[in-house]
């Protein structure tokens, strides 16, 4: 490929989707089962039960610190097996490319799609790839659907999710959505934060394996923490309530929060997993996340309560109590 | 609207700064404020530096949060 | 904070009556909420939250001129995130986030230097920035413009509704249905101004005041004074957040804003007209007027029927009395400011409603 962007015709259907097919998806991906290109990958399903998830990715703008579009759609979808118990087998990659995005980003982010896929031990089996024209996309957008295989015995899902459970996060909340908002246009802020972005599969096998009863897990993407508590208590009808001197919260996060009017509770995580296990088994997740690199920090942050049903509270460093708000949708610098 | 926050000038052009809150850097305009110098602990809201901590009110203002669990600003 | 806690209890019990403190400030409002610190208040100390979020008391025709104004071609409107949400009359249509995503060109800057660049940037378009804010705020704008005139940029306006402090609280004083017993007096707001605006509160209405700061143990300090001053019988001013605030307070920005600022009088929700408590631009930076330079029409204010935001913010109502609220006022669906802020009595209220009624 002589071009140096992306052309209408690259979405065609023709020679040069064939081209880009080719010379750049083929060769980054390749596996028995994406190879004969047909219409659909065939696929020979052995387990029980398989998880199916879906997500889009039109992170704004695509290259940030710690990472880029193509991490995160396969990092995104990945972890959505992860914390459903299922071990990640199968990815379809969908692109959505902006007419003129230089050719340069897009070998840059199918080089991490490649590179995350083979951490994770995933395999892209079918695609697809649009060109709409100039303006009608911010360069790239991307859909990854994953399906893995179930691997737990017992159900992991809000209704097991019980009063006495603790909840346990494996590190530093805050650090993608930080990471993505200093290199938007218009907020004009420095920090040295990276995004979390990572594939937790192998932490959560870890997890799975330590002989601790897991009720539930969930990464906590848009909207933070904030937004997982309160989603699983509503769901689950019980009360969740957090420790806020146990929340860990790196000093450049608070002090970017601090800056912009942000609650850390809030803001996006990409390399983040909330646990719900048996009271009594903290310890032992504790310890099983401690010995993986991405679980160094684990910590419990909170229990799961009878009452207030449906409510998700914070227990604040002063004593007092405050209810965790579910997000209204849009991180906004304030200054009020 | 009354949001204003600590932060230490890392950068000083005239009245145009560099201030730090724990490594989140931003520009703001020291005007309002007498005499400026690098390392200086400034209250800065919407951009603007409106207020100058001596050191010991740094101090206070470290106690204080270290009483509530929280570190204060260090760089 | 144990010693305090239990000092404020020992002066609770001495004062003996229900003792009502306001806070005037939108971030003591949100400190407070977001700490939980009613909860180690006593029984008989109640805080209430009072209309000092800039947000809260701008009239719905302030919302609507600025709805108006980032709808006609060529302009591009600039906030505070804090407006974005804001609901404007029911007939003008939604809020700035509703224009945005209707195809207005709708900005949010942290600061009005940023303004004042993206005027700079974009020479073709008329760049308005919606200036709303206390005593805080309004320097800042107030350097904005200066800025601008220096560096002769002739397309950055400002929509002006910056209001002041001392005459709304002693508005609060003369409306009998509400009873204060105390102030906290917002910090940052006297970090420009000095704490001697006060005095005026404690000398003819014989309320102590007590200037805080953000930090929950600021507050329970200012507390802790406030009791102290009612069970001794004074009414004076404190400074609790001495490591900020002084009595003259920053000087520079008095005179900044004494240069591009006129004292006039403004509408408050809620409260209607109170004279001699918002700021205007003065003729001199005229340009500079998005009222004038651009042929803003100010309607007159036209509330949601039912709207009971400024009752609440004077603190005669709780939000369960108000109509609306819960039913067609929802923090999704906010019909008023108290609603829409975040932090806002209505939506703290809120919050604690569901909790207190699972």
């Amino acid at each position: 490929m002589e071009r140096d962007r992306i052309l209408l015709a690259h979405g065609g259907g023709g020679s040069l989707t064939r081209e880009l097919i080719e010379e750049l998806f083929l060769p980054a991906f390749d596996n028995p089962r994406l190879r004969p290109l047909e219409d659909s990958a065939v696929l020979s399903l052995k387990a029980q039960n398989y998880a199916f998830t879906t997500d889009s990715y039109v992170v704004k703008p695509y290259f940030f610190p710690g990472g880029d579009i193509g991490k995160l759609a396969v990092c995104g979808t990945v972890n959505d097996l992860a914390v459903q118990g299922a071990r990640p087998l199968w990815l379809s990659l969908g692109v959505i490319l902006e007419e003129g995005l230089p050719l340069a980003d897009l070998r840059k982010i199918v080089a991490s799609i490649r590179e995350t896929a083979v951490e994770a031990g995933v395999e892209i089996v079918t695609g697809d790839t649009k060109v709409v024209e100039r303006g009608k996309c911010e360069g790239i957008y991307i859909n990854t659907a994953g399906i893995g295989e179930i691997v737990t015995p017992r159900r992991l899902g809000v209704a097991e999710v019980r009063p006495g459970d603790a909840v346990i996060v494996n590190g530093n909340l805050g650090e993608h959505g930080v990471a993505v908002l200093s290199r938007r246009e218009g907020i004009a802020f420095h920090t040295s934060v990276v995004s979390d972005c990572a594939t937790l599969w192998q932490l959560v096998k870890v997890v799975l394996d330590a002989g601790a009863e897991i009720h539930a897990m969930r990464d906590p993407t848009r909207g933070g923490l904030a937004a997982t508590v309160c989603d699983i208590a509503r769901a689950s009808g019980v009360g969740i309530r957090l420790q806020e001197t146990a929340l860990p919260i790196g000093r450049e996060v608070r002090g970017a929060c601090d800056l912009l009017g942000l609650d850390p509770l809030t803001i996006a995580n990409e390399g983040k997993v909330v646990v719900f296990c048996r009271g009594a088994d903290a310890e032992r997740v504790l310890s099983a996340m401690k010995s993986n690199a991405l679980g160094r920090h684990a910590c419990v942050i909170g229990e799961v309560m009878e009452k207030p049903v449906g409510v998700a509270l914070l227990h604040t460093v002063i004593g007092g109590e405050r209810i965790v708000d579910v997000p209204t949708g849009e991180d906004l610098p304030r200054i009020c | 609207m009354c949001l204003a926050i600590p932060a230490k000038i890392v950068e000083l052009n005239g009245t145009a700064a560099v201030i730090s809150v724990d490594g989140a850097q931003r520009k703001v305009d020291v005007s309002l404020i007498e005499e400026p110098r690098l390392g200086d602990f400034v209250l800065v809201h919407a951009g603007f530096a409106i207020h100058k901590w001596e050191k010991s009110e740094v101090e206070e203002w470290e106690t204080i949060r270290a009483a509530a669990g929280l570190s204060g600003v260090t760089t | 904070m144990n010693a305090l806690v239990s000092t404020i209890n020992e002066l609770a019990r001495r004062v003996g009556r229900d003792v009502r403190l306001m806070e005037v400030c939108g971030t003591h409002t949100m400190s407070a909420f977001r700490s939980g610190l009613r909860q180690l208040l006593p029984s008989n100390v109640r805080l209430i939250s009072g209309p000092g979020c800039p947000v809260c008391v701008t009239d719905t025709n302030y919302i609507d001129a600025a709805i108006a104004l980032c709808r006609r071609p060529g302009v591009m409107m600039t906030t505070f995130g804090d407006l974005v949400r804001v609901p404007g009359s029911p007939s003008a249509g939604g809020s700035l986030e509703r224009e945005r995503a209707a195809g207005a060109g709708v900005r949010v800057v942290y600061s009005p230097t940023d303004a004042v660049a993206l005027a700079r940037d974009n020479p073709a378009k008329q760049v308005v920035f919606l200036g709303v804010g206390f005593e805080t705020t309004a320097p800042t704008v107030a350097a904005s413009i200066v800025q601008a005139a220096k560096d002769g940029i002739r397309n950055y306006f400002v929509l002006c509704a910056h209001k002041t402090m001392p005459r709304a609280m002693e508005a609060l004083l003369h409306d009998r249905e509400i009873k204060i017993d105390g102030f906290l007096c917002p910090g940052h707001v006297s970090v420009i101004t000095g704490a001697a605006i006060y005095r005026f509160i404690c000398e003819k209405y014989k309320i102590p005041c007590v200037v805080a700061g953000f930090e929950a143990l600021d507050m329970l300090k200012a507390i802790e004074m406030l009791l102290a001053q009612i069970a001794d019988g004074r009414a004076e001013v404190e400074i609790e957040y001495s490591r900020s605030v002084n009595e003259r307070g920053n000087i520079a920005a008095q005179k900044l804003l004494a240069e591009v600022f006129e004292e006039c009088d403004a509408g408050w929700r809620g409260f209607g007209n109170i004279p001699r408590s918002g700021l205007a631009i003065r003729a001199k930076y005229a340009q500079f007027d998005a009222a004038k330079s651009l042929g803003v029409k100010f309607e007159a204010a036209r509330p949601h029927p039912g709207c009971r935001c400024g009752d609440v913010l004077r603190g005669v109502i709780t939000p369960p009395e108000c109509k609306l609220y819960g039913k067609a006022c929802t923090p999704t669906n906010p019909v008023g400011p108290c609603m829409v802020s975040n932090e806002g009595t209505c939506a703290a209220f809120f919050k604690y409603d569901r909790k207190a009624a699972t």
